[in-house]
């Protein structure tokens, strides 16, 4: 027998190791009678000020609700993420979905069933029908509460407008106004006059995004579970047609062709690029995340052509973990309630919350889309009217026009899928001079069908 | 503890007839643990356990998993399933043909570049410790730092940092990562000027070891620097040459973060290699992805890769200079 200092002394070297991995998947859980939960806050890159004004809604929250303790976590909505953070379980109790995801997470079994809650709270049926429509599963149960939705927008850049001698306050109304717009743009200023989003799945969220705006559908949706592909129609020719001009004729999309959601923002709220399309909402993380001065900013709808043309519209919804337990799921309720649907609603709370943000300086007023009634929503606006610091006066192209505009939900078949599919079409055409249209659409077409019934 | 060393005669007995030709080397649970078993078994167990939970676990459950559709939720048995779609998906053609551009192109290039360089060092009489030094320090940096770094040269703009450069010879501004057909050399470079530093001090190590006589006795022949590289210094090499020749093809046929980082395999798929393909399979689609399909792949490449290193210790056994 060894001595037996040495065979304690890694005994308890095993022991540390057996505990600290242990520690690992240790979590959550009820301190000091309270519940714990971890709630999803901003994406990671947001401004001190950003959680200032987290921290004082938490304490509201926490005084309102003293046995339950909420947890902020540093969460954005990304596909390589999720589900690896669903099972190992650092999720947190609460965060938010887009609406063309929800249908599979909860089909999956990756959602709480909420429909109790939400009939408990008694506001199942003041929702948008159709925004509820995309927190409903095949059983008729409810997964998440629709808590923001967004329609496509026309985002400018009012300093480069004026450089290139445009008026800011008369921004294009036509694709063709666009296109000499940012010609004008790329001449005067040797900046991007358009861009447009192409990769990380972006690529085919805007060109689906661009064929709806010239009348045209990427999917039509048969029932039961059926979709059929129709990519190769003329309106999504007629958008990258578009790309291909402005690229390899007028040169007047710039430089990159690998932007996504975050990159184009960067590079937008840089002063890099005069126009792009992305949701309305757009403007509080310009601002929040990515620095952007509110002067140079202005939003307007984008062009619609054709005849069933609409705008892009998308959301999205405050879900809780199927992992969390029954005591969680309830505070979790209660914070959803509480954070995000009261102010929508209710005028105490809508002035509550607009106050805390805007002692913050965080943006209060951004255009959305109503989840709930439009009535709903323009009343809520005069509640919080004292506090709006967002620049509604550059706007204008947008909050008075997006009201004519017919908002088209996001295909439901296989949809990130296809739009990962169609970034590689969006990148063939913004890359090769000489890319064969029709071919790609073609192609992409039977790709999309392959994966539809598949 | 006492536990332990209480029961292990009671087991014992049943087993001493078995092994009755050498009574010498039998060995019961207690003689194991006399000889010092006990105690080798606690101080190896940190390492078996974090081997078990971080090594071998995972790689049992991902094959178990290729055999699986999942989504950590859900699971159902699919057989082989995974492994027939994932072959037949029209991108891994193109995942397979990228891969293996990117290793030739590093061949072309990253191959002979570090030994050029290592042969010029080592000719080099003074300050031989600052070349080295310099040689190295790109492995020093991050090598996400080094990627983001180069991408932000590769700006396709025409103030670019690489355009500039090309714009005082009167060359026009190049796309670089923007475009299909330079994207794969794009990243190659980087992927060289990464990687050289490590291959270059293992050279210049090697070189050492070459009898400074055969240079001497070459000269006196009357070979000029060139006759001496060709003759003397690369035979002596041989050994260390393949050995890199093919650590090399293994590391490339794994590329993962250039493309990853600088394109996310475009323009229009130009740049996905096999890896990030799986990556793509496993964690891109936001819905929880094809752990199924993505296991099935990393279970082939993981085979093939076992093949090629097998086909690699037959070739070095006959083939080494020793």
């Amino acid at each position: 027998m060894k001595s037996p200092g040495k065979v304690l002394l890694a005994g308890v070297a095993a022991l540390a190791t057996v505990g600290a991995l242990a520690g690992c998947s240790s979590a959550g859980g009820s301190a000091d009678g309270k519940t714990q939960i971890r709630v999803a806050t901003f994406p990671p890159g947001a401004d001190k000020a950003a959680y200032d004004a987290f921290a004082e809604q938490e304490k509201q929250f926490e005084k309102l609700n003293p046995d339950i303790d909420i947890i902020g976590v540093e969460y954005e909505w990304t596909g390589p993420t999720f589900a690896a953070q669903l099972a190992g379980g650092s999720l947190p109790d609460v965060f938010t979905v887009p609406f063309t995801d929800t249908k599979t997470l909860l089909e999956n079994g990756q959602l709480a069933d909420v429909t109790d809650a939400i009939e408990e709270l008694g506001y199942t049926d003041k929702f948008n029908p159709i925004v509820l429509d995309g927190v409903t599963g095949a059983d008729g149960k409810l997964y998440g509460f629709p808590r923001q939705a967004y329609a496509m927008g026309l985002h400018y850049n009012r300093e480069l407008f004026e450089a290139a001698g445009l008026d800011p306050d008369a921004p294009p109304q036509t694709w063709e106004e666009v296109r000499a717009a940012a010609k004008a743009i790329a001449e005067k200023t040797g900046k991007a006059g358009y861009a447009q989003m192409a990769a990380n799945n972006t690529g085919g969220w805007q060109l689906t995004a661009a064929t709806i705006a010239r009348g045209g559908r990427t999917q039509t949706d048969d029932g039961d579970g059926k979709y059929t592909s129709t990519i190769d129609n003329e309106a999504t020719r007629a958008a990258l047609q578009f790309l291909h001009d402005l690229k390899w004729e007028d040169d007047s999309f710039g430089s990159k062709v690998d932007l996504d959601w975050g990159t184009i923002n960067q590079e937008f709220a840089a002063g890099n690029i005069g126009m792009y399309t992305s949701g309305s909402d757009v403007y509080t993380a310009l601002v929040r995340d990515f620095g952007m001065a509110p002067d140079i900013y202005g939003l307007t709808v984008i062009p619609l052509e054709g005849a069933d043309a609409g705008t892009l519209g998308g959301g999205d919804v405050a879900v809780i973990s199927p992992k969390a337990d029954d005591e969680a799921q309830a505070a979790a309720v209660k914070w959803i309630d509480w954070y995000y649907m009261q102010k929508l609603m209710d005028e105490d709370a809508a002035v509550l919350d607009a106050e805390t943000l805007s002692k913050s300086g965080q943006a209060v007023g951004t255009p959305v889309l109503p989840v709930l009634s439009q009535e709903l929503y323009l009343e809520s606006l005069e509640w919080i009217q004292p506090y709006i610091n967002v620049p509604l006066d550059q706007m204008t192209g947008f909050t008075e026009g997006i009201w004519e505009q017919t908002p088209v939900g996001e295909p439901k078949g296989q949809t990130q899928e296809i739009y990962a599919l169609l970034d590689g079409v969006v990148q063939a055409v913004l890359t090769d001079e000489n890319a064969d249209i029709d071919a790609l659409l073609k192609q992409a077409d039977a790709d999309a069908q392959a994966k539809l019934d598949g | 503890m006492t536990v332990m060393e209480q029961s292990p005669p009671a087991l014992a007995e049943p087993e001493a007839p078995a092994v009755p030709p050498r009574p010498r080397r039998r060995r019961t649970p207690a003689t194991w643990v006399r000889g010092g078993g006990l105690s080798t078994l606690v101080f190896l167990l940190p390492m078996l356990i974090v081997f078990f939970f971080f090594s071998w676990s995972p790689i049992v459950q991902s094959i178990v998993m290729s055999l699986q559709k999942t989504n950590f939720i859900v699971t159902e048995w699919v057989g082989l399933d995974n492994y027939v779609a994932v072959l037949a998906d029209p991108l891994l053609g193109r995942a397979v043909l990228n891969t293996i551009s990117f290793a030739l192109l590093a061949l072309l290039l990253g191959f002979p570049l570090p030994l050029f360089m290592a042969v010029l060092m080592s000719e080099v009489k003074r300050a031989k410790g600052l070349y080295s030094a310099l040689a190295y320090l790109p492995v020093v940096v991050p090598p996400v730092v080094a990627v983001l770094l180069w991408k932000f040269f590769y700006s396709a703009d025409a103030d670019g940092v690489f355009n500039s450069v090309l714009g005082w010879v009167g060359i026009p501004p190049q796309p670089w990562i923007q475009s299909a057909v330079q994207a794969m050399p794009s990243l190659v470079l980087e992927a060289t000027w990464a990687a050289a530093g490590g291959s270059i001090i293992i050279y210049l190590a090697a070189l050492l070891a070459v009898p400074p006589e055969l240079y001497d006795a070459a000269e006196v022949d009357g070979a000029g620097i060139w006759r001496k590289v060709w003759h003397v210094t690369l035979p002596s090499l041989r050994g260390i040459l393949f050995i890199m020749l093919i650590l090399q093809i293994i590391a490339t046929a794994q590329v993962f973060l250039e493309p990853f980082l600088f394109t996310g395999g475009g323009p229009n798929n130009a740049t996905v290699t096999i890896l990030l393909f799986i990556y793509n399979k496993a964690f891109r689609n936001s819905l929880g992805g094809d752990f199924g399909e993505a296991t099935a792949l990393s279970v082939m490449l993981a085979i093939f890769l076992g093949l090629l290193s097998w086909l690699y210790f037959r070739l070095t056994n006959r083939w080494s200079t020793s």
